[in-house]
């Protein structure tokens, strides 16, 4: 097998766990309307102000045209064709790993999770004894002893109407855009977490520890405040495949910080890309913002970007407060048909405010990857400092790398850096690891590991490790 | 000698980059031999060298190549490489963010696995390349530096030598490890070389330079011209060659 072989094989390989389509949902009939709308809400058993918020961001969102400043391209989405609310708890459980897909379970392995949570996410029953629930209501019990609030958005809106009703649309209005808005209007659930005064959350906070995380659906909507001097790590989304009905995902997140608060959040998304062609595949729409509203907060976005065939998504921060620091750290991996525009905005507004931006964008095959990034350093932000560093690795002859940094800068005291790299995994490279005995599948995810690097390592520790071979079983192809 | 024949190459010809760079080359490597191949610039040393590790853009189009009684041209890269074949590169490729302790162990792992030994874990790893790597006098700081990223030129030849210490190949091909080499160096990368040397062990040395002959000493010396072997014969001939250029050689080769 020669490079330019295994480069073939890298560019045309096949998403291993197949797509499963078993859901039996009680669901109201697909379209959208007023009367959709408030029914979603009289389901959910929500107060009056919420239905009204809801309703405005529908009016609003009729208004708004579809975004076309992207660089994705697809054909337009039929929203009267989508079923916008499904009771949860929908889903059919299979009776054993036997039934699940054998390639889902291959790549299970390859990622080596354990068995109990290979069930949890092919969608098997869970026997008592591993029972997920009962490790989540440990770990509630702990946090609620912190008085940390973690729980599901709908869950929140019950019993924390106050804290829910000062803080959503705070950082992401439902103007926003018409995907933020959309998701106002419709949003079938999420999560919620509260972090107090001066409290340390003492483990990553994942959806994987909050009862009732089944099926929160393509419209998922997160909030996240810390308050004064408090510290979170947030993690979303796991390296293994998780089956998934709905094309479109359009989800907003937002994040509070408080006074010297500090959150870490961190994202790998695996969903299905599509096949080789470009057909099927989650479009993948997201607004995530954060506000670091206190001074000398923190907010730290780091994510890993290997699914769905279209990915649209800009983790922001708004650097209000004096000294406050915003990071993003990306991996963006496109192979077949795929495309990502993804990228960041950092908004100076306090004094000395400090942001650093770090994107790796990968293509491979008919790959399109696409950083786009806004630096914005308003009047009053004096001393304020930036770093942007976005590097791009083709692999193959047909895929594509664009960079669209955006440098805004109305105060004369700031410093703005920016550095842009493109290169090949070159056929010299390649060789030079089989030369030594490794073969060109495990070089070519021994180059791209060390091509990110520097986003992989802002990752929890367990996180890491399992994106790293992620990267790899995405990179894989049907060598040998 | 009459040892094992381990390398047997009969009439090869070969292309590279749509020029026919090989015409016709002969050459016979016993076990535990050192052959040294020398020639004037565009003669062929490096298309032989890539011949051998099977480096992709570099087709054989007559002749054979047989590695322990193997049809070598049919052997993936990396299974020759496994087989014991090692090209010491004469341009050593960096790889950025990977380090030179996790690709060296990626390697030897590789290597050992196909020779149905265990592979080793990191402590294991580590110490038998911290042995290692007393032979090349290096420093333990370049085992977490990346591949190759802003090594001197002498650095990476000294690495390559290490991974061959490591790798403990039956074949290698050195192709102009000396160059670039400062005295000290050129010492130091001969000494680690020298170190390997063994029965079963055979060499292919690829220079310009009859010093690199005086720290390694060959078996064998070829001139190699016009894509084929055109002399060969003892040590002595690298000094004749050093005294006389290959002008003479070249238009033997010519008028044979």
């Amino acid at each position: 097998m020669s490079s330019a072989d295994s480069l073939e094989h890298l560019a045309t390989r096949e998403y291993k766990w197949g797509f499963v389509t078993d859901i039996e949902a009680d669901s109201v009939p697909p379209g959208l309307s007023e009367d959709v709308i408030r029914l979603i809400s009289s389901r959910k058993g929500e107060p009056e102000w919420l239905l009204a918020w809801r309703l405005e961001a529908y009016r609003r969102w009729l208004t708004m045209p579809e975004p076309m400043w992207s660089t994705v391209r697809f054909p337009l989405i039929d929203y009267q064709s989508i079923v916008y609310y499904s009771a949860p708890k929908q889903k059919k459980k299979l009776e054993s790993l036997d039934e699940v897909d054998p390639r889902l379970l291959e790549t299970y392995e390859k990622l080596g999770i354990p068995l109990a949570e290979q069930k949890r996410l092919a969608g098997v029953a869970v026997d008592a004894v591993f029972d997920s629930v009962s490790v989540a209501t440990t770990f509630r019990e702990e946090l609620s002893k912190k008085g940390i609030l973690f729980c599901s958005f709908s869950d929140a809106v019950r019993e924390h109407p106050d804290l829910v009703r000062k803080y959503l649309g705070s950082v992401v209005p439902y103007a926003d855009n018409k995907h933020a808005a959309l998701n106002s209007a419709v949003f079938s659930d999420g999560s919620f977490v509260y972090v107090p005064k001066g409290v340390r959350c003492p483990m990553e906070l994942s959806t994987y520890f909050r009862i009732n995380a089944a099926n929160t659906g393509q419209f998922e909507r997160t909030l996240i405040i810390a308050d004064e001097g408090s510290y979170v790590s947030y993690l979303e989304g796991c390296t293994a495949p998780q089956r998934d009905e709905n094309q479109l995902h359009a989800a907003v997140v937002e994040l509070v910080a408080l006074e010297r608060a500090q959150i870490k959040y961190s994202t790998v998304q695996n969903w299905y890309p599509g096949d080789a062609e470009g057909r099927g595949g989650i479009y993948n729409f997201v607004t995530k913002r954060g506000k670091c509203l206190g001074r000398a907060s923190k907010i730290s976005w780091t994510q890993v970007e290997t699914g769905s065939a279209i990915t649209w998504k800009y983790p922001s921060c708004i650097l209000v407060g004096d000294d406050s620091i915003g990071e993003f750290y990306s991996v963006a991996l496109t192979a077949n048909r795929q495309q990502a525009d993804t990228g960041t905005k950092m908004i100076h507004i306090g004094k000395n405010t400090r942001s650093t931006v770090v994107s790796k964008g990968i293509s491979t095959g008919h790959g399109q990857n696409t950083y786009r990034g806004q630096v914005r350093i308003q009047k009053g932000a004096d001393g304020a400092r930036n770093f942007s560093q976005c590097d791009s690795l083709l692999i193959g002859p047909e895929c594509g790398a664009h960079t669209f940094p955006c440098l805004e800068v109305h105060n004369p005291t700031a410093t703005v850096e920016h550095e842009a790299t493109t290169s090949k995994i070159g056929e010299d490279q390649l060789f030079y690891c089989q030369q030594r005995g490794i073969s060109a599948e495990d070089a070519v995810s021994m180059i791209v590991n060390g091509f990110c690097k520097q986003v992989l390592k802002e990752l929890p520790m367990e996180f890491a490790v399992e994106a790293q071979k992620l990267l790899g079983v995405s990179l894989e192809g049907s060598v040998g | 000698m009459s040892s094992e024949i381990l390398l047997q190459v009969e009439g090869l010809c070969a292309r590279a980059a749509g020029n026919e760079i090989l015409r016709g080359l002969d050459l016979t490597v016993r076990a535990g031999e050192v052959h040294a191949v020398m020639g004037p610039n565009g003669s062929g040393k490096s298309t032989l060298a890539n011949v051998l590790a099977g480096r992709p853009g570099v087709e054989v189009t007559a002749g054979k190549v047989l590695y322990r009684g193997r049809n070598l041209v049919e052997m993936a890269p990396e299974e020759r490489a496994r087989e014991g074949i090692f090209l010491a590169f004469q341009y050593p490729v960096e790889i950025p963010g990977v380090t030179n302790l996790y690709f060296l162990k990626a390697a030897a792992n590789a290597v050992r696995k196909h020779r149905g030994l265990e592979e080793l874990d990191a402590m294991d790893f580590l110490s038998l390349a911290r042995r290692k790597m007393k032979l090349v006098e290096m420093d333990e700081k370049m085992m977490s530096r990346a591949i190759n990223e802003g090594f001197s030129g002498g650095e990476k030849k000294r690495n390559e030598v290490l991974q061959m210490a490591i790798l403990e190949p039956v074949l290698s091909i050195l192709d102009e490890t000396d160059s670039g080499l400062d005295i000290d160096a050129l010492g130091i990368v001969s000494r680690g070389v020298n170190s390997l040397r063994s029965a079963e062990r055979s060499m292919i040395v690829i220079t310009h330079y009859q010093r690199l002959l005086d720290h390694i000493v060959p078996d064998r010396v070829h001139v190699l011209a016009g894509g084929r072997i055109v002399r060969s014969g003892g040590k002595e001939l690298a000094l004749e060659l050093e005294e006389q250029g290959y002008a003479w050689i070249e238009g033997g080769a010519g008028a044979a």
